[in-house]
């Protein structure tokens, strides 16, 4: 099959450019992306990107395949090949800095300012601060994010404006907390996402849900943020 | 918290309503105006200067137009934050924007009301 590599070493190339690469895969088998790569990276060690846990757990390996985003390391060739042709490209909007590793800086930046820790300013029980199982449930479908930027980086809201709007993964995470029985912070954190840019440059095209790699739903989480704005304020 | 100071209400909520809100009324006056049009019998002059010589009919159509531009200042103010990245020349885009939907809303009332 062939593969196109987004290719970049800003050492030594004036300007990105994509690599095709003929590869037969080790008896046709239906492999991921991630281990194809590593074939690719056997031929040519220079080629960059990042892996770690390679199952979907470390969100390491985001990257654009085909035009879509995912984790290659979940991603079978059979999902996302076609005409025996895979491009490979690092996540849109960021900075590359080298061949398919991005720059999670302003990524990072957003995630922070939303506060991702728990606010309580009551006196701490002895043991823990208990929650109901209804309480509990409320963060199912948050919880879960791993921060591996696929949603923000394929929705265009961020890549227009990465250090005004918080992106859907960020936006995911501030509902998280909201929706947090034991955080004492609502109101504080409500107040600093009434902007026109924080929540409401998302326009709801759901490009954060078809590729979210834990098939979240940041759209959703969005929606409920603007709701507990809205009851807040009328 | 973003600091904006060129957005209609300087809150994102508040915008965020406005545009449900004016939407609404504008599809309400478009329905009208089209049922209007394509159901009544045929257009006399008369018959369509005494519609807007009422005045529910004026204010409908005053509703509708602070409506448009409230809508439509909204929507490409967001337009030009997106797209046009340098300050001055989105300023400058903003302000011609600014000054047209003016120019609409005074001119529009002039119409209604020279009727």
């Amino acid at each position: 099959m062939l593969v196109s590599v987004y290719r970049y070493n800003p050492e030594t190339d004036d300007a990105p450019y994509m690599q095709d690469i003929h590869i037969d895969i080790p008896g046709g088998k239906d492999i991921m992306v991630l281990d194809l790569l590593q074939l690719l990276k056997d031929k040519d060690p220079s080629m960059a990107y990042r892996r770690s846990c390679r199952e979907g757990v470390c969100g390491s390996d985001g990257m654009n395949m085909n035009g879509k985003n995912g984790l290659a390391c979940i991603t079978p060739l059979s999902a996302v090949v076609e005409k025996d042709k895979l491009v490979l490209r690092p996540l849109p909007g960021l900075p590359v800095i080298r061949d398919l590793v991005v720059d999670m800086g302003q990524f990072y930046k957003q995630y922070e300012k939303i506060k991702p820790f728990l606010i309580n300013d009551t006196p701490a029980p002895a043991i823990e601060r208990l929650q109901s199982p209804e309480e509990r449930a409320e963060l199912d479908g948050l919880y879960e994010c791993i921060l591996c930027a696929c949603c923000s980086t394929a929705c265009p809201s961020f890549w227009w404006n990465p250090d005004k709007f918080v992106g859907p993964s960020g936006l995911l995470q501030a509902y998280r907390f909201l929706a947090d029985s034991r955080d004492t912070a609502t109101r504080e954190r409500l107040a600093e996402l009434d902007d026109p840019f924080s929540v409401f440059r998302c326009h709801g095209i759901m490009n954060c849900v078809s590729v979210c790699p834990k098939g979240l739903n940041p759209t959703k989480a969005i929606g409920k943020i603007r709701n507990m704005l809205l009851q807040q304020a009328t | 918290m973003v600091t904006s100071i060129t957005s209609f209400g300087r809150s994102g909520l508040y915008d965020w309503m406005v545009q449900r809100v004016t939407a609404v009324v504008l599809v309400a006056y478009a329905v009208f105006m089209i049922v209007y049009l394509a159901f009544g019998d045929e257009l006399t002059f008369e018959q369509w200067h005494a519609l807007f010589e009422g005045t529910a009919m004026r204010i409908f159509t005053l509703l509708a137009l602070f409506s448009m531009a409230a809508h439509a200042w909204i929507g490409l103010w967001s337009v030009s934050t997106d797209y046009i990245k340098p300050t001055g020349a989105r300023f400058l885009f903003q302000s011609v924007c600014g000054l047209l939907t003016f120019i609409y809303v005074v001119w529009g009332i002039q119409i209604l009301w020279g009727i």
